[in-house]
């Protein structure tokens, strides 16, 4: 049997938002029984796109994180319903059935990712179907994967063996770590999304004059040991990226021409621009 | 299928299939290619080959017109302003307040037919004025260029015409340099993305964010290219005061200059290459004339003052060190500049300074040799190899207009579809930036938008012209102008004024403008209509605009559903005007709007690939991509070469050679004129527009002291993302749930206001807090978005908010639609121009408390 797999790669996500109104577009006024009912005009966000912004002006980071129902596997919305109001198809869909659900404002709640959302009009629990209507009816992709203009969202079909090895070798992880098992949603370079950077630039003065220092190494430890190293470009500048927040003591160290020009240490919080080294 | 219905229609942001069921339309998507569908273009660039993928991308408010054409904006019915009585009291001063009521089709024509008769008849020739925006819903039948047009020459109107506002200081400035008049200014880009993969060592992005403004109707096509350019390793460097989305998505450098001073980090970039000699000496030498001047200038020979990156820093607050860096880089690699998000356009070229930005932009790529292998303008946004010589009429070719005057439509398109000419003889025009003076003052005055030629820009005209009456009615068409013209209180307040005593506006949605006629008249969608037509394909002025696209994609614009309500094609609006003034048989020749379109599909190529048949059943054509040997030729490599020039336009026309046919540049002589030789000619002492490019400081910039007391945060106002101007904003649809659209605070989606945290924190304001922005010109409340993609002191809001909502008297209090024009001047880049400065706009923000507290 095959599985679908929706993979969203973090570093191609502009926020156009095409996938949100795709999906809107699919579902507004839209009954597509009995897979939905129809979305409702405003509010909800079955494609829910986060911003993160990093650092501080000039030295920042913008990502986007794409977040529709991730179609878990051994999902946490199926095992706290019993009665079967929402459940999960053999290719892995997950679906709230509108009738069953009817009325059930708390089945909100059996989704720990808020991916599921209230219609008050048809009094109904609703979120992604992965387009179950238009793959049951031969689409290739859903609605927000075929409207998506930058390759940031991809869909395939696979057999269920080679799933696995297709997501070691793509570098593929699912949103939430507790999560148990796969889901149908995988991310691609979604540390540029959760982790943070330290930056940092070099310069120097000559005859009077400030100059980037380009083709400085620029080295970064924590304990002691090396964790990266970087060469600062032609505007003087480094950055570490990938580096998990709140976490800890870093100590940087400037080297020009084999000799260490600048030393420091750094607490890091959250993503940020150390300083100016003037070697 | 399940009685499901297919169609095709086009839109400025991509073709689209359109799923209709039982006469509703239930879904629009891009267009996938079958197998059939002609195969894409290749280029092998440093060992990889590229090539498109099979479809046509959309802009996001494309996905989002299902809620606009079923919006409950949507002026469904014919209506009269309540207080409003042509044979009586006509109460003008209540324009904006009071309410409407319906009225019969017949009503509204019969009104609007005899108060033409009436103003023709008690005040003669050019009484009555017409305008529209700069855009429209897609077709060539529809295009306002083309049906409106027509109309309006059959009756005689007073034009209101355009500024070059989407190129101001190129056509202003740019243009001296290198001519280029057919493109007001812009820069050609032939053969480009074919070179910049395969040649160019780095692109510089300048005021330039084609992921947010796609060139202009390129949808997400670029963003492939620019990726593949990620992928060989160019290097990007984006100079944009607000971290665009184009950087955030390619990464590279960002250079975030204070708006309004980026000629002074232009001459900057300039006397890094003069003084450390890294500039094409032998190219300035034989290709370019008066660059001693120049040179002269920025070593400070003129005025003492050397243009040094030290200097611009206390302009721009760039950090000196890196001018220089970014200027060496620059002179030592081959370098792409994208100036604006098609080569010609950039917020910075509107604003006080644009003129001499713009000026300095060509002038810099001329020092690099403007047109050697991988030395050219442009982001990958334009320049595909597309077949150029398929001959597809773009909007601008006046569709079924017969104005051979106020269209392209005698370049191409006249021979091949013979109809009725049609002319206005009303000699009259009005400016469109002075609109509001018509009524308020009884007199302007401007300059012309004229492509022919380099001089047509120099010939001032006056309102009134001699023997002309004044203007007593306007007939507006669209109501975008409070969102997206200058100084826009200035409109509101004019249409107050009794010395216009009858406005009828026929749109289709409700929007802000549309609320201050007498009359409405209600218009339908293109997908209500018949309609054919290719995007990006504009003409004119944008001659072969769709090389944007990776692949053109011509289509059938099927009338998917009927026209909703009472509404109407524009076509059919004008044409019973029409026959109520005994015009309908030279207005349509008895064709319907479907024949219209079949006597422009046989005007086409098409005919030559499909049968009009097959067309109207596949409703769309993708033509062919010309044999790697017929590609167009690299713009300017010609010039660089001493060649001929061998592109695929006729431009500049002969006349405009100095020596030879294709010999040389537009310009006097032949070269590329660091000092210009027209305004040597024109006004050679023009403090504002010298002969050659120099920093002159904003009037209204940072050094502009105590206004600055008053004013310290400067607000640029780019280009709505999401929006189509005022085309695709609000109307209750899908837009006003986009985060970085509209926000929504106690049920009112507000427009957005991008702040730096420190500003924010200055002023007590938190994320999405209402805040108040405000200057002398107005006042504008949004919800604030905190955010370090912008310097300390630079704001950020788009123009083209489609909401007009004064909390109060209307033209005299705070708006919380979201018009941020009413805050921008409506005074001219220099006064021997027609154009608009909205990136030169100081302002304040304090938090919005009270709802009913009135704003300046
Ligand atoms: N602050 C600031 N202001 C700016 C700019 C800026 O950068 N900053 N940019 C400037 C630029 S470059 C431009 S081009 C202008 C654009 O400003 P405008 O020319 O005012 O805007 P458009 O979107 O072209 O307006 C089109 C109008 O026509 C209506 N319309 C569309 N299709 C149809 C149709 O089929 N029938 C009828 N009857 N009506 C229709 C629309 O609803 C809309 O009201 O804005 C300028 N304003
Ligand atoms: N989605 C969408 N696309 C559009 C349009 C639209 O309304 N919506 N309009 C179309 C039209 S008519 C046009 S003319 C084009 C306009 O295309 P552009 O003129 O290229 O677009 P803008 O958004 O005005 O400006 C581009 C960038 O210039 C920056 N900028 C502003 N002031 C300065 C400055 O002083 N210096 C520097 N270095 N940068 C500055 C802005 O931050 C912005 O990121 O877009 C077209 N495309
Ligand atoms: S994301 Fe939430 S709603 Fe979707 S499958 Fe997982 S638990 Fe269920
Ligand atoms: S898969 Fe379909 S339902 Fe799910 S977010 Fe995408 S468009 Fe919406
Ligand atoms: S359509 Fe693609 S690029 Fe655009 S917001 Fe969605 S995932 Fe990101
Ligand atoms: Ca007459
Ligand atoms: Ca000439
Ligand atoms: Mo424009």
């Amino acid at each position: 049997m095959n599985k679908w797999l929706m993979i969203i790669d973090i570093e191609k996500c502009e926020n156009c938002n095409n996938c949100f109104l795709a999906c809107k577009d699919e579902h507004y006024q839209n009954d597509w029984k009995p897979y939905t009912l129809s979305q409702p005009l405003h509010g909800h966000r079955w494609m829910n796109i986060l911003t993160r912004e990093q650092g501080e002006f000039p030295y920042i980071s913008v990502t986007y994180l794409p977040k529709p129902c991730f179609h878990c596997e051994d999902a946490a919305c199926v095992r706290n319903t019993s009665k079967k109001e929402i459940y999960q198809r053999s290719d892995g869909i997950v679906v709230v059935d509108p009738e069953k659900a009817r009325g059930k404002r708390n089945l909100v709640k059996a989704c720990p990712q808020g991916a599921i959302w209230w219609n008050e009009e048809n009094q109904t629990p609703q979120k992604c179907t992965l387009c179950a209507h238009l793959l049951d009816d031969g689409w290739k992709a859903p609605r927000c994967v075929q409207a998506c203009p930058t390759g940031a969202l991809t869909f395939k079909s696979l057999p269920e063996e080679e799933l696995f090895s297709f997501i070691k070798a793509n570098d593929l992880e699912s949103f939430h770590k507790v999560m148990r098992g796969r889901s149908i949603v995988m991310y691609k370079n979604l540390s540029l999304y959760r982790k943070c950077f330290i930056a940092g630039s070099v310069a120097t003065r000559k005859n009077g004059v400030e100059e980037c220092v380009e083709g400085v190494t620029v080295e970064l430890f924590k304990n002691g040991s090396l964790v990266d190293q970087k060469i600062t470009d032609s505007f003087g500048e480094y950055r570490f990226s990938g580096l998990p927040e709140k976490r800890g003591k870093y100590q940087i160290r400037v080297i020009y021409q084999h000799k260490v020009t600048d030393e420091f240490d750094i607490e890091l919080v959250e993503s940020c621009f150390a300083k100016v080294s003037w070697i | 299928k399940d009685g499901v219905k297919k169609y095709t229609n086009n839109t400025n942001g991509g073709p689209v299939f359109v799923y209709v069921k039982e006469g509703r339309i239930i879904r629009i998507t891009p267009i996938e290619f079958d197998d059939n569908d002609a195969p894409p273009w290749q280029i092998n660039a440093r060992g990889k080959t590229f090539t498109p993928p099979r479809r046509g991308t959309v802009n996001p408010y494309v996905l989002a017109l299902k809620s606009l054409i079923y919006s409950p904006d949507r002026l469904l019915y014919p209506m009269k302003r309540i207080d409003f009585d042509p044979d009586g009291e006509r109460n003008c001063q209540n324009r904006g307040i009071s309410g409407y009521e319906r009225i019969s089709w017949d009503e509204a024509l019969d009104i609007v037919s005899k108060e033409i008769q009436r103003m023709k008849r008690d005040y003669g020739p050019g009484s009555i004025m017409n305008g529209s925006g700069s855009h429209h819903t897609w077709g060539n039948l529809g295009y306002w260029l083309s049906t409106r047009n027509r109309f309006m020459n059959s009756i005689g109107y007073c034009p209101v015409v355009h500024n070059p506002d989407s190129w101001e200081g190129w056509y202003w400035g740019a243009m001296h340099h290198w001519g280029n008049s057919m493109r007001n200014g812009a820069s050609d880009t032939y053969g480009t993305v074919e070179d910049c993969l395969k040649e160019c060592e780095m692109i510089v992005f300048w005021s330039s964010d084609p992921e947010s403004t796609s060139g202009v109707y390129g949808a997400f096509e670029g963003t492939v290219r620019r990726q593949w350019a990620k992928e060989l390793g160019i290097e990007m460097v984006h100079i944009d005061p607000y971290y665009n989305h184009t950087a955030a998505l390619l990464g590279g450098k960002w250079i975030a200059p204070r708006p309004d001073t980026g000629n002074a980090m232009s001459l900057a970039i300039a006397y890094v290459w003069i003084t450390e000699d890294l500039y094409d000496k032998e190219y300035v030498a034989l290709r370019t004339t008066g660059f001693e001047k120049w040179r002269d200038y920025i070593l400070g020979l003129e005025d003492g003052i050397e243009k040094t990156p030290e200097w611009q820093e206390k302009e721009t607050e760039v950090p000196a060190r890196e001018i220089r860096a970014l200027a060496r880089k620059w002179g030592t690699r081959k370098t792409y500049l994208s100036p604006g998000g098609l080569a010609g356009f950039g917020g910075a070229c509107r604003s006080a300074t644009g003129i001499e930005w713009a000026r300095s932009m060509v002038c810099l790529m001329a020092m690099q040799g403007l047109g050697k292998p991988g030395i050219n303008m442009g982001g990958l946004q334009q320049g595909t190899p597309v077949d150029t010589h398929f001959f597809f009429p773009g909007y601008a070719e006046g569709g079924l207009s017969g104005d051979l005057d106020g269209t392209s439509l005698r370049v191409n398109l006249y021979q091949r579809m013979p109809q009725l000419p049609s002319m206005n003889t009303v000699a009259q025009m009005i400016p469109r930036l002075r609109i509001p003076e018509v009524f308020l003052n009884g007199s302007c005055e401007g300059y012309p938008t004229d492509p022919k030629t380099i001089e047509g820009q120099f010939k001032k005209f006056k309102y009134p012209a001699p023997g002309y009456s004044p203007v007593k009615m306007y007939y507006k068409y669209g109501g975008s102008h409070f969102g997206t013209m200058p100084e826009s209180n200035r409109y509101v307040k004019a249409y107050q004024s009794d010395n216009l005593e009858f406005v009828v506006n026929q749109s289709i949605w409700f929007e802000g403008e549309s609320k201050f006629a007498d009359v409405i008249l209600p218009a339908c969608t293109n997908f209500e209509r018949w309609d054919i037509g290719e995007t990006a394909n504009s003409g004119g002025y944008s001659h072969h605009q769709f090389t944007q696209w990776n692949h053109r994609i011509i289509t059938m614009q099927h009338k998917c559903i009927e026209p909703l309500g009472e509404s109407k094609s524009d076509y059919q609006i004008f044409l019973e005007i029409a026959k109520r003034l005994d015009l309908g048989a030279p207005f349509s020749e008895g064709s319907s709007e479907l024949e219209w379109c079949r006597r422009l599909f046989n005007a086409s190529d098409l005919p030559k690939v499909i049968s009009w048949q097959q067309f109207m059943k596949k409703g769309y054509y993708v033509v062919p991509a010309p044999d790697e040997s017929l590609r167009a030729p690299v713009s300017y490599r010609w010039f660089a070469e001493g060649r001929k020039k061998d592109l695929p336009e006729l431009s500049p026309l002969p006349s405009d050679y100095t020596e030879k046919w294709k010999s040389g540049l537009q310009t006097q002589s032949g070269k590329l004129e660091f000092e210009s030789s027209s305004l040597k000619r024109f006004a050679p002492d023009d403090p504002e527009r010298p002969t050659i490019s120099k920093y002159i400081p904003s009037w209204e910039g940072h050094g502009c002291k105590d206004l600055v007391e008053k004013y310290p945060l400067q607000m640029i106002s780019p280009h709505p993302r999401y929006s189509f101007h005022t085309m695709f904003d609000a109307k209750d649809g899908f837009m006003n749930d986009v985060k970085d659209h509209r926000i929504l605070k106690k049920g009112h989606y507000y427009w957005i206001v991008r702040i730096n945290p420190l500003d924010a924190a200055a002023r007590n304001i938190r994320q999405h807090d209402l805040v108040e922005i405000f200057n002398d010109r107005g006042s504008v409340i949004c919800a604030a978005q905190l955010t370090h993609r912008l310097p300390p002191g630079v704001v950020h809001s788009c123009e083209g908010s489609a909401r007009y909502e004064p909390v109060g008297e209307p033209g005299n209090s705070a708006d919380k639609g979201g018009c941020i024009n009413l805050l921008t001047p409506g005074k001219s880049i220099i006064k021997r121009s027609h154009s608009s400065a909205p990136n030169s706009c100081l302002v304040q923000i304090r938090l919005w408390k009270n709802e009913m507290s009135e704003g300046k």
